[in-house]
This record gives structure tokens, C-alpha cells and sequence, in this order.
């Protein structure tokens, strides 16, 4: 009896939260996204999580995926930028040859093979199963070799005091750390909020997705139009694909 | 063979206490420093989210690499067999041994949490170079400490030349790691050299004699025992072929680099266009730290003068780390090289030379190390027969 019930109960709130997700998310379908993931269940292999950022329709200026990466984290600056944690910024590109301009956003890109990993003496730098680069908190020195390490410059170090801290993203004075591909939102069968914010701004610059999915977006896409590896002869097989560079 | 006599210091005169004093007074100026820079955080020191590592790692790096070449006089002894240096193994130990703890100070106590000691020893990421090195150093410190034990205790003597053998073995490796930490960065254009081991080792071998020989000097002249010609002429001969060797391998290493394109930025970076990174390695690293000490080694007239070694040893000193300024500030400067035929721009410094004035905090700490390796000798040569009470010319 409780069963047939809760069972409808599910249904209704899958199919509300789907139509919500599409409402306020449109073009990020929630089945790409996989469902939640329960907190005792450990992290499979079974996904990739990834993301494809179409170069082309990232404006120049904009700062959507920025802004969103800072309150989703309580990343507030204190003044100082060469000190001041950054885990996504836009980068400007300008071929010296041609002149042409353009604007993308950079950030850990979750490599499947990623040196922080390999160098972290203690290894709190780690790869969960699904592909997320992480950094525990609890583990690591502040030796910033993994910074050190990174081809992307994609780590901080927390060089002060934080303040203004958000429950699901802790920090640490004397600790390294960087995009978290918005795990806690991913475990809840959420999108990074880079990609939320990018999308709610209407320009769907990024598609993110499991990438061993054949059938997802963000692999239908790369299957149709390719997307390249911000360095790519590291053989690192990057999480964070590109399109338009 | 003779039988060498081992004494230790008497270490009583104002003047020893002075210097322990003054020792003593620089590693609290560093202990103060560390606390400010561990109560506040890094952002008062000149390291950045672009220079990560900075005068702390210059002086640890530079401490290290020298702590294994200060060995070298021992295995000299024990190893390839030269008598002559025999009296001054102990001593070798000793300062591979503080030199080494020095560095070691250093780096610990510039982490972001040095009071995760602890978990540094006991979780390991068996890929990491670093955590090697982890091992590589406390493996050290308990060889030559036993290699030192085997030459005091007459009746483990028999076992010396084994433990030398070890501790040389050993050392090679350590160096090697340590220039490992670098040349397995493969991000970064100025590091990703497989050659930077080797020419690690070969500069511990000048860095650690040219201390090694300072040590010495000072430690027969302000005791009052006697220091032969003898002993100091080999040295100095010893010290040229070294600062040479150096010289030889970077000269190879920037060569190579200058004939891949890929690396033309860098190499453009540190030798013309770097600004005090260019200047740091032309006059301190080639030039006071590799040609002028080489020009005196070998200069007519100045073979016996102790003022002249004294100041060779400085210099290559001075040269050691002007060299670790170089690779390792450096090497970081220089924008990492994401996309190539484009210029970058952003928020985070993308695509622009890193800026790096080293904080006084960092210096401070820097010199603490090496105040903490020198305090180690000067204690220890006074509780412990290390040197020779004389070591004048035989006749």
C-alpha cells in the first residue's frame, strides 16, 4: 500500500522536476545528468562527467559563468589579485597572425591522467571514479606542488583567512584548491552552476554531461562536431572539451 | 696509516657564544616570521598564485642540494680510496647531515600547514616525486648518521667503507629526486628536462665542497688548530673541476633548449628579455658564481691565498642560489604556454610575466635554515670528535 503509494509520489516529483529543470534549464535535458546519486552509494566509473564549451557562443565580456562560480562558492576577493582564489575565469585570446578575438572561460579541466594527482606527495589532490579532480581539505599541506604541476594554472592557494564560507564548498587557510565541477550539485543530479548560469543567460555556451554516455547531449555533440583539449599533447584526456579555438 | 687525532672543541671562549647567540638570533627572527606568515597567510609574502614557490624554496632547494654534496669529501675518503681527505670525512657527515635538516626546516615550516606534519608522514601518494623525496631524505639522515657512528666507534669501523658506499649511493639518488621535482614537470617550458637531475647533482657537488671548505676554514681558524696548505690546495683543484662541470651543464641545457622552437620563449625569457631574472642568472649564476670563482681558482699568484679561496667559496655560493633563483622563480615567471600562436589575456595573469619581489618574511625564514644547519655543526663539533686536532702539513 505505502509502496504503491510512494511510488506515485516519486513519479509525480521526478516528472515536476524534470518539466522544472527544463523550464528554468533549457536545452540541459535532466536525463543527460543522470539521476542523484545516494549518499552511501560510492562514485562509479560508470559516468564521465565533462563539459563542452562552444567558444563561439561565449561572449567577450561576459561574466555569467564567473559570477555564478563565485556565490555558488563563497569566492569573495579580498583586493588582492595576484593572491585572490579564481576556480573559473575568462581568458581573452588574440591569433597573433590573423587578429581574431576570442573569449572563453578557463578552470580545472578534470584530466583523466592529471599530474596534480600524480605529484601530490600526500594525495589529497585525487580523481573520483566519475572523473572530478578534487582536492581534500583535510589532507593536504599547502606544499602547492600541484599548482606547480597543473598545465592550466587552474589551482589556488588559499593565501588568507576565508570568510563568507558556503556549507557544500569548505575551505582552508594553507590549502589548494579549484573547480570542484560543482560535485555537490552533480550528487544531486544537478548542473555545475557555471553551466546553469551560462544557459539561464541564454547563451548555451556549455553543454555538460557524461561523456561515456553515447547518447548524451555532450557526447552527440562531440560526436557531430568535435571539440579539442586545451593542450592536447599532454595526452591528458581533458574532461573540459572546446569548440571554437 | 697514522692514526688520526679526533677532538672536539673546546667551545668555552665569548666568541663561540657569540656565534651561537647570533645563530640563535636569526632562527628566531625566522621563527617570527613563519608565525606571521602561518597567522596571516602567504598573501604578506611575495608568493603568489603565480610564483607558488618562492625565497623559501630557493634557500631549501639550494640547502639540500648542497647537503649531498657535502658528502662528497667523505665518499672521496671512503670511497675512491684518497687518504688524504680521510681527517675530514667525519666533518663531511656532519654538515650533510645539517645542511640537510636546515633545508628541510625550511620547507616544512613554509607549507601552508606545517602542522600537518603528521599526515605529510603518513599518507602517501607512492606516484608523487615529493613523497620520494619524503623517504629519500629521512633515508639520509639515518645512513650517514650511521656512516658517521661507523667512523667514531672503533669497533664498527670495519664496517666504514660499507656505509660509505651506501651513503654515496644514496646521495646520488637524493639529488637525483630532487632534481626530479623539476624535471618531471611537464607543464612548464623552463622545467620538463630529464637532464635537470644530473646537472642537480653536479651542482651539489660544488655548492656542498664550496661550504664544506668555508666550514672548515673557519671552524681551524677561530679554534686556533692548524690547517695545512696541503689539504686546501686539493680542495681548491677539486672546486675548479666542479664549477666547470656546472658550467658545462648548463651550458647544455640551455643549448638544447635553444634549438627547439618550442622552447625559444623561455630560453628568449631567461637569457635577454627576463629582467631581473636575466640579470640574476648573467652576473650571479655565470658570472660571480661560474667565471669569476673559476678565473681565481686557476688565477697565478693567489694559489695559497685563504682570503681568495674564502671568497671563490662565497661566490659560488652566491652562484648556488642564483641558480635556484633562476629555475625556480624563474621557471615559474614565465606564463605557462596553453595556446600557442595566441595572445592571452585575463583576470588571473594569463599570458604575462609573473612579477616577484621576495617578502623579507621569506629571507628571513631562508636564513633561519641556514642558521639552523650551522648551529647543528657548531654544537655538535663541540660534544663530539669531529675534527682533527690538526691538520697540518706532514713534513
Amino acid at each position: 500500500m505505502s509502496d504503491a503509494v510512494n511510488h506515485s509520489r516519486r513519479s509525480f516529483l521526478e516528472k515536476t522536476a524534470a518539466v522544472g529543470a527544463i523550464t528554468i534549464a533549457p536545452g540541459i535535458m535532466l536525463h543527460q545528468v543522470a539521476s542523484a546519486k545516494p549518499d552511501d552509494q560510492p562514485v562509479t566509473d560508470a559516468v564521465r562527467w565533462g563539459m563542452l564549451i562552444n567558444t563561439n557562443k561565449c561572449e567577450d565580456g561576459c561574466t555569467d559563468c564567473v559570477d555564478a562560480c563565485n556565490a555558488e562558492h563563497g569566492l569573495v576577493g579580498n583586493n588582492r589579485p595576484e593572491t585572490d582564489t579564481q576556480y573559473i575565469r575568462k581568458v581573452t585570446l588574440r591569433e597573433k597572425q590573423t587578429g581574431h578575438e576570442l573569449s572563453l572561460p578557463l578552470m580545472c579541466q578534470h584530466c583523466e591522467t592529471a599530474p596534480c594527482v600524480d605529484v601530490c606527495p600526500t594525495g589529497a589532490s585525487f580523481k573520483r571514479k566519475d572523473g572530478i579532480a578534487l582536492v581534500d581539505k583535510h589532507i593536504c599541506i599547502g606544499c602547492r606542488y600541484c599548482m606547480m604541476a597543473c598545465p592550466f594554472k587552474a589551482r589556488s592557494f588559499v593565501h588568507e583567512q576565508v570568510r563568507n564560507q558556503t556549507l557544500s564548498a569548505p575551505r582552508g587557510k594553507g590549502t589548494v584548491e579549484s573547480c570542484t565541477m560543482c560535485v555537490h550539485r552533480v550528487d544531486k543530479a544537478q548542473v555545475p552552476a557555471c553551466v546553469e548560469a551560462c544557459t539561464q543567460g541564454e547563451h548555451h555556451a556549455f553543454i555538460f554531461g557524461d561523456l561515456n554516455d553515447p547518447n548524451s547531449e555532450i557526447s552527440q555533440e562531440l560526436a557531430k562536431h568535435g571539440g579539442k583539449q586545451i593542450r592536447a599533447d599532454l595526452k591528458l584526456n581533458t574532461g573540459v572539451r572546446y569548440q571554437g579555438i | 696509516m697514522k692514526k688520526i687525532d679526533y677532538k672536539e672543541i673546546e667551545g668555552k671562549s665569548l666568541a663561540y657564544y657569540g656565534l651561537l647567540g647570533g645563530l640563535g638570533l636569526i632562527i628566531l627572527i625566522a621563527l617570527l616570521a613563519v608565525y606571521r606568515m602561518e597567522h596571516e597567510g602567504h598573501y604578506i609574502t611575495g608568493m603568489t598564485n603565480q610564483i607558488v614557490w618562492g625565497m623559501p624554496h630557493v634557500f631549501a632547494v639550494f640547502l639540500i642540494v648542497a647537503a649531498s654534496g657535502a658528502l662528497n669529501v667523505a665518499s672521496i675518503a671512503s670511497v675512491f680510496k684518497k687518504a688524504a681527505y680521510e681527517p675530514l670525512a667525519r666533518l663531511s657527515g656532519l654538515l650533510a647531515i645539517a645542511l640537510l635538516a636546515g633545508g628541510l626546516v625550511i620547507l616544512l615550516l613554509d607549507l601552508g600547514r606545517p602542522d600537518r606534519l603528521i599526515v605529510a608522514m603518513t599518507y602517501y601518494n607512492f606516484k608523487s616525486i615529493f613523497a620520494w623525496n619524503i623517504f629519500l631524505y629521512t633515508g639520509f639522515f639515518a645512513i650517514v648518521g650511521v656512516y658517521v657512528w661507523f667512523m667514531m666507534d672503533h669497533n664498527m669501523y670495519k664496517f666504514k667503507k660499507k656505509a660509505g658506499l651506501a651513503a654515496f649511493i644514496w646521495r646520488l639518488i637524493l639529488t637525483t629526486g630532487t632534481g626530479s621535482i623539476f624535471g618531471f614537470l611537464v607543464a612548464r617550458s623552463a622545467y620538463d628536462a630529464a637532464l635537470m637531475a644530473p646537472m642537480f647533482i653536479i651542482m651539489s657537488f660544488a655548492f656542498g665542497l664550496a661550504i664544506f671548505i668555508l666550514v672548515l676554514m673557519a671552524s681551524y681558524k677561530w679554534t686556533g688548530r692548524e690547517l695545512g696548505d696541503d689539504i686546501l690546495v686539493r680542495l681548491r683543484g677539486l672546486l675548479g673541476v666542479f664549477v666547470a662541470a656546472v658550467l658545462y651543464f648548463v651550458a647544455v641545457y640551455h643549448l638544447t633548449n635553444l634549438y627547439i622552437t618550442e622552447h625559444h620563449g623561455v630560453e628568449k625569457f631567461i637569457l635577454l628579455e627576463g629582467g631581473q631574472f636575466t640579470q640574476v642568472f648573467w652576473i650571479g649564476q655565470i658570472i660571480l658564481g661560474g667565471l669569476l670563482p673559476l678565473a681565481l681558482i686557476y688565477a697565478p699568484g693567489v694559489r695559497d691565498s685563504r682570503q681568495v679561496l674564502g671568497l671563490i667559496c662565497g661566490l659560488i655560493i652566491i652562484g648556488g642560489l642564483s641558480s635556484m633563483y633562476t629555475i625556480i622563480i624563474g621557471g615559474q615567471a614565465y606564463p605557462l604556454v596553453m595556446f600557442p600562436g595566441y595572445e592571452v589575456s585575463s583576470t588571473f595573469f594569463d599570458g604575462v610575466v609573473s612579477n616577484y619581489t621576495p617578502s623579507s618574511y621569506e629571507v628571513a625564514l631562508g636564513l633561519g635554515g641556514v642558521a639552523i644547519a650551522m648551529v647543528i655543526v657548531a654544537f655538535l663539533i663541540k660534544v663530539l670528535p669531529f675534527l682533527p686536532a690538526s691538520l697540518a702539513d706532514k713534513q
